[in-house]
């Protein structure tokens, strides 16, 4: 099987991360499917909690390679992104020298055991094929955004002491982004964009009955629509997936088959964190309507 | 398939969708890998190689099912001719009611197209048919569609919960079909008369680039959707700048100690942090007519970012000013500016704008309060019904503030026609600037503030 051919079609990558416990609806599969093909990296979007981080580790997890995950925040430079000597045990090394001569010492210190790889130079020269997962991407600054475009297009770092390393093999490269500042033209023109929404509603139901099992289906649909009805809103903080799960299983926890207005009321605050949000929500839905 | 492909790249490309050269070979190495027989797929296969942001994705879609949606210029084109229109849209209707209830997308569209075919048609002109999404609604009387559709699947004794939900889905349902309805009369002009016509009017500008002053209520609907996310955008953007550039010369004291355990050799440095100038931000807007929404916007944006600032005080004026800072304080920034309108005490005589007036009161009410770190924000069109300017007010607020700019939503061929005073205004401030735009506004917001 050649490594770039791992699915044979869209409806086998839905099949498979569904065995993971993923449910992917045909239009995100159709992309897995084609940054396979492609060998090209994906750039996911979306709002925060659709799952983009999950997309990855089903993807690893289906393909039963390893994940290597690059957290991104401000302040990320190369020497946390992909490779850096270590110079304390560089400076043992000198410290420790006995006649050599300096240019066998130099070569000594830029050589493999002082080199301490990060996850991207780490994911180029793995020998067993992996998945890369670099997230939240628009955390990072311009400077280290610019970094990553010779590994994107290329799959290749340049290390000036070392000279170019280039993959064994393309890792399968998965970004996440929650658009908090818009990505420079040059990284999106090297990937695939994918962008996640909240799932349909059916999709919703799905994930809500694979992953809270216990609960009935009534229940799940009537969570998901509410949930749905919710995001309409012109919101702080939309509820997302993971706190769509964490609703149903409070409400399975309090013994609640059916929802009416007072278990709405009671429960919203697992959905919602901002008082004004919650306000907005009850005013939206007339929970009030009762007792005043 | 390459031909229509490069003449669909190219409709893309005069909409304003940057498509590079790579980008469209990469969406031809991607067909080969799916199978085109489906619609979907290929939609997701273009989307992914060419489209990479979401705001560009509606035009995209539009502009894939003009040109390469289902069946252009071949079959599909011939339309059922109907005897009689009137029974043909209740037959629709009552299949309408019915999908409604099930919630099948797919049903939805086929149901669309049929619906066009029987009813959209109108024979007018010489040069090909033409299809009116009017004339289609108007034949199903859609507007009573959905009571008939609640009336239909209510059961007695449903909880009012379920019964909000199930009209809240059903209105969304009919929106979609509405739409549904547009893009197919579209397609099918676009069948007749070419996509490139239809492409021609059909595409919208994205919300950032929207003018203030000539932007329908829809499309203020969509200002309104896009400014949250473009505010906490700007807000990173504004932050990140911020912190990059305060970072002040070499701290040796913290790098010598940190030598230490590197045995005297510095391979850390430590730098100092220099304190960024925040300033004390102090916002007028004229809230009269149309200029408000420009206002409204501006305001929103500013509070998005006032943890930006020391301080952002907000007055709002008509023909006199009142101050609303105290509306931001407890609120969010978007339901504030809808109260501001309401709440705020901004006409004296007649509710045309007086910026003379409004200056002056400004300026003897704060004018103590302004100092070498306020920054004034002005932001209205100069247009003062021929009233005094009373522009020495306005050099005395320069005189005291650092920086006053003034924001002005006219475009620069309008100042100075009419009753508009800009250029006796603009010699007194920092900087006058025309701003038209959502993006014009983020970027003077993000640079000069």
């Amino acid at each position: 099987m050649k490594p770039s051919h791992r699915f044979s079609g869209a409806e086998e990558v839905t099949r498979r991360l569904a065995e993971t416990g993923y449910l992917a609806g045909i239009g995100i599969a159709t992309v897995v499917h084609i940054a396979d093909r492609l060998q090209k990296p994906l750039l996911v979007e979306g709002p925060a909690g659709v799952g983009k981080t999950e997309l990855a580790k089903a993807i690893a997890s289906t393909l039963g390679i390893e994940l290597i995950r690059l957290q991104c925040y401000e302040g990320v430079d190369e020497t946390k992104t992909l490779y850096e000597w270590n110079y304390k045990k560089q400076l043992l090394r000198i410290q420790a020298q006995g006649d050599e001569s300096w240019d066998a010492i130099e070569e000594d210190i830029f050589s493999e055991p002082f080199l301490l790889e990060r996850p991207v130079l780490k994911a180029l020269r793995s020998t067993e094929p992996v998945v890369l997962l670099i997230d939240e991407v628009d955390k990072l600054d311009i400077e280290a955004e610019a970094l990553l475009l010779e590994v994107l297009s290329d799959w290749q770092v340049s290390i000036p002491e070392m000279g170019t390393v280039v993959a064994k093999q393309p890792p399968f490269v998965v970004l996440t982004s929650n658009n908090d500042r818009e990505l420079s033209e040059a990284l999106k023109r090297r990937c695939l964009y994918l962008y996640m929404d909240y799932p349909d509603a059916e999709r919703e139901k799905a994930i809500v009955l694979k992953r809270v099992p216990e609960i009935t289906e009534t229940l799940a649909e009537q969570v998901v629509r509410l949930v749905r009805s919710i995001r309409e809103l012109d919101l702080k903080k939309s509820p997302s997936i993971s706190e769509t799960l964490d609703w149903s299983r409070t409400l399975l926890a309090l013994n609640i088959d059916t929802l009416d207005d007072d278990t709405v009321r009671q429960t919203l605050p697992v959905l919602l964190k901002f008082q004004t949000d919650l306000e907005r929500a009850a005013g939206h839905l007339r929970l009030n309507a009762k007792d005043n | 398939m390459l031909p229509r492909l490069l003449e669909f790249e190219r409709a893309m490309r005069s909409a304003g969708i940057p498509v590079s050269v790579s980008e469209s070979i990469d969406a031809l190495k991607a067909l080969e890998h799916i199978p085109l027989e489906s619609k979907d797929s290929v939609r997701s296969a273009l989307a992914t190689t060419m489209v990479k942001s979401q705001s560009h994705r509606p035009t995209f879609d539009l502009l894939f099912d003009l040109y390469l949606g289902a069946g252009r210029g071949s079959v599909t084109s011939i339309t059922d001719e109907v005897e009689d229109p009137e029974a043909a849209g209740q037959d629709l209707m009552d299949e309408l009611v019915d999908t409604l209830a099930t919630g099948d997308d797919a049903a939805l569209a086929a149901l669309a197209r049929r619906a066009v075919s029987a009813l959209g048609r109108v024979r007018s002109s010489p040069t090909g048919d033409w299809f009116s999404q009017y004339q289609v609604l108007q034949g199903m009387e859609l507007n009573i569609a959905l009571g008939r559709a609640l009336r239909r699947t209510g059961v007695e004794g449903d909880a009012p919960l379920e019964d909000r939900l199930r009209r809240e889905e059903f209105e969304a349902r009919l929106e979609r079909f509405r739409e549904m309805v547009l893009m197919e009369t579209r397609r099918r002009v676009a069948e007749t008369r070419g996509a490139e016509a239809v492409a021609r009017y059909a595409v919208r500008p994205r919300p950032e680039d929207l003018d203030f002053l000539s932007a329908t209520s829809n499309e203020i609907k969509e200002l309104r959707r896009a400014i949250r996310p473009l505010a906490r955008k700007l807000a990173s953007r504004v932050a990140m700048k911020r912190r990059r550039s305060n970072r002040g010369g070499l701290d040796m004291r913290r790098t010598v100690r940190r030598s230490l355990s590197t045995g005297g050799v510095p391979f850390d440095t430590a730098f100092r942090h220099r304190a960024p100038h925040r300033p004390e931000l102090f916002v007028l807007c004229d809230i009269s007519g149309s200029v408000s929404r420009f206002a409204r916007f501006a305001l929103m944006l500013v509070h998005a970012l006032s943890a930006q600032f020391t301080k952002v005080r907000s007055f709002a004026f008509i023909d006199t000013l009142d101050e609303v800072t105290r509306l931001f304080e407890h609120e969010d920034f978007v339901t504030a500016v809808d109260r501001m309108n309401s709440e705020a005490n901004v006409t004296w005589l007649d509710g045309h704008s007086d910026y003379g007036t409004s200056i002056e009161k400004f300026l003897k009410n704060h004018g103590k309060d302004l100092g070498p770190r306020s920054t004034v924000l002005i932001l209205g069109d100069a247009r003062n019904n021929y009233r005094a300017t009373k522009d020495h007010a306005l050099q005395e607020i320069a005189r005291r503030a650092r920086h006053v700019y003034w924001l002005n939503p006219e475009p620069v061929a309008d100042w100075d026609t009419g009753d508009s005073a800009a250029s006796e205004y603009a010699v007194h401030v920092d900087k006058m600037v025309e701003i038209r735009n959502l993006r014009g506004l983020e970027d003077f917001i993000a640079y000069e503030l």
